[in-house]
């Protein structure tokens, strides 16, 4: 569960855990987190957690609040953001699971409306003001289901963690940031022969395809461990070093000659 | 009618890096037009079970069902496609299936699988789908998620709660919110298209497009398009590179031609002696 670290002038005076669907900050002490400071306004922000997903909303206070240096208004929380009212500093931790536990964490879940129905429909994040969160509860603004989506489609599926029935374990994906850097180092290609000769090809898309279409074909892969070549269409096979290559990828070493549809080009890796 | 002239299928699945097994299971009849991509979710061995029930119940008997009646029939009383109401069929029985053998057995209990179908005719595909598995469509440079997935980040788009691009930041991308097999019964959403000569259909499990992004594989169809079978093991291996976190399935289908579907009493007539 994600967790925020009270701290001022670099003294942590307090860890709170985000368990409830809303928890609000402010002067006043009905807030779920008190900071009894003149700088903070009696209600002054709220964050909205849905599962694993947190979202700040500054409640139109008086000095504003900021993230990571900015002020916002609505923020989506992501791991390690500071937030900042008046002096004081909250950081945002919800760390993904840790890699050995990762398989298990992922697997894709079901929402199922019946453990959910208890729970009051979550405040609209998006909904223009404050006002209108009561009124305008996110179900409602889902689709109504036709005729069995009443048990199938969770309704209520914004609703806080507790509500998640446990279905069968699924394998899905945790957030991966996309598309990840290759960590490959750069290569190239020199045309050596016909009408381009001299020219040169940055390889820098994952894939790049080489030939005439319809007459011969290749394509050069871009992977974490190196460049491969591997045929795709065409009666004849592409020719690395003077061997003929079958169909399956070949992987390309440095100074490597290719030749295809009549034209000779020199792989190379640039440093 | 046999579409083997107008469509080229390839398909490729694997576990993944990370994964021990592979509960995704893949199905496809290119002389019926027929591709099936479920993504089975289940403790042990029940979300291979589950995902294998889906696509062997929906490919059964559909040779028979297609065969019986034209998928391009309109049925008066409702107005629909008989090619819809066999996806239908076929899928509330395969949702039977699964669901009494997971109330039935302890071991299948709360298994349960995501799908996406398609079925091709008379230049057009009927096109059901569950859950996040997806189906997207290449034609020319333009490249088109055709489904909408059955989840929580897709209802918090919708609500405007999350932009696309902050949803492939959110930490909720494991929640479906249908499946088959979980209830007695389910609601599949299922929609028409027209098919052209040149598009490039992609039936592919989450473990695809959590791990590759829409221009990579965009890009794959494109300049692979013209050797199937390469451009499905190039997608596989994309993710894979990209970490492999999850099973990951694809089915590609390439329209070549146009497949009217020949009717009136002639034609019939003919098909009855071939």
């Amino acid at each position: 569960m994600a967790k925020l670290i009270l701290s001022m002038d670099g003294l942590v005076l307090k860890e709170i855990s985000l368990s409830k669907e809303r928890t609000t900050i402010g002067r006043k002490p009905h807030n779920d987190i008190q900071i009894d400071n003149l700088a903070v306004s009696g209600e002054h922000a709220v964050i909205v957690s849905i599962l694993n997903d947190s979202f700040l909303e500054d409640l139109g206070s008086t000095n504003g609040t900021l993230v990571n240096g900015q002020s916002v208004k609505k923020h989506f929380l992501q791991n390690n953001d500071v937030i900042e009212l008046g002096k004081y500093k909250l950081k945002y931790i919800n760390e993904a699971p840790a890699q050995t536990k990762a398989a298990d964490f992922e697997k894709t879940m079901i929402l199922r409306p019946g453990a959910m129905k208890a729970m009051t429909p979550p405040p609209a994040v998006s909904a223009p003001t404050p006002v209108t969160h009561a009124a305008k509860p996110v179900a409602q603004s889902t689709p109504a289901p036709k005729s069995f989506g009443d048990t199938m489609v969770n309704q209520g599926a914004l609703a806080a963690s507790p509500g998640v029935a446990a279905g069968a374990p699924h394998h899905t994906v945790a957030p991966v940031v996309l598309p990840q850097p290759a960590p490959t180092k750069r290569g190239a290609l020199q045309i050596l022969s016909g009408a381009s000769a001299g020219r040169s090809l940055d390889l820098t898309k994952p894939l790049t395809t080489l030939g005439k279409p319809g007459v011969q074909v290749a394509v050069i892969t871009r992977r974490p461990h190196g460049f491969f070549i591997t045929h795709v269409e065409g009666a004849s096979l592409p020719i690395v070093n003077g061997k003929t290559l079958d169909t399956q990828a070949h992987a390309l070493n440095d100074h490597d000659i290719i030749e295809l549809a009549g034209v000779k080009m020199e792989f190379f890796l640039k440093t | 009618m046999n579409l083997s002239d107008a469509l080229e299928i390839a398909s490729a699945t694997d576990p993944g890096m990370v994964r021990s097994h592979n509960e995704d299971s893949i199905a496809s009849d290119v002389s019926k037009g027929l591709v099936v991509l479920a993504d089975g979710m289940g403790g042990y061995n029940a979300g291979e079970v589950a995902s294998g029930m889906a696509t062997t119940v929906i490919t059964t008997e559909l040779q028979h069902l297609i065969e019986e009646t034209p998928p391009y029939t309109v049925i008066e009383s409702t107005g629909k496609t008989m090619a819809e109401n066999i996806l239908r069929d076929q899928i509330a029985k395969a949702n039977t299936s699964i669901y009494q053998a997971s109330q039935s057995q302890p071991q299948y209990s709360g298994m349960g699988t995501t799908l996406v179908v398609a079925l091709f005719y008379d230049n057009k595909l009927a096109v059901a789908h569950i859950g996040d598995s997806r189906l997207y469509r290449q034609r020319g440079d333009a490249f088109k998620q055709v489904t909408k997935d059955h989840s929580l980040l897709q209802e918090q788009i919708d609500a405007g709660i999350l932009t696309p691009e902050q949803a492939k930041l959110s930490a909720n991308k494991n929640l479906v919110t249908r499946a088959l097999g979980i209830d007695p019964a389910v609601e599949p959403e299922i929609h028409e298209y027209d098919a052209v000569p040149g598009d490039i259909y992609l039936l592919c499990s989450d473990g695809l497009c959590d791990m590759v992004s829409d221009e990579d594989i965009s890009m794959a169809l494109q300049t692979l398009g013209a050797n199937l079978k390469l451009c499905a093991h190039q997608l596989v291996q994309m993710a894979n590179d990209n970490g492999g976190r999850d099973n990951v399935s694809v089915i590609l289908v390439r329209v070549k031609q146009e497949f009217t579907a020949r009717r009136g009493f002639v034609s019939k007539l003919a098909g009855w002696f071939k």
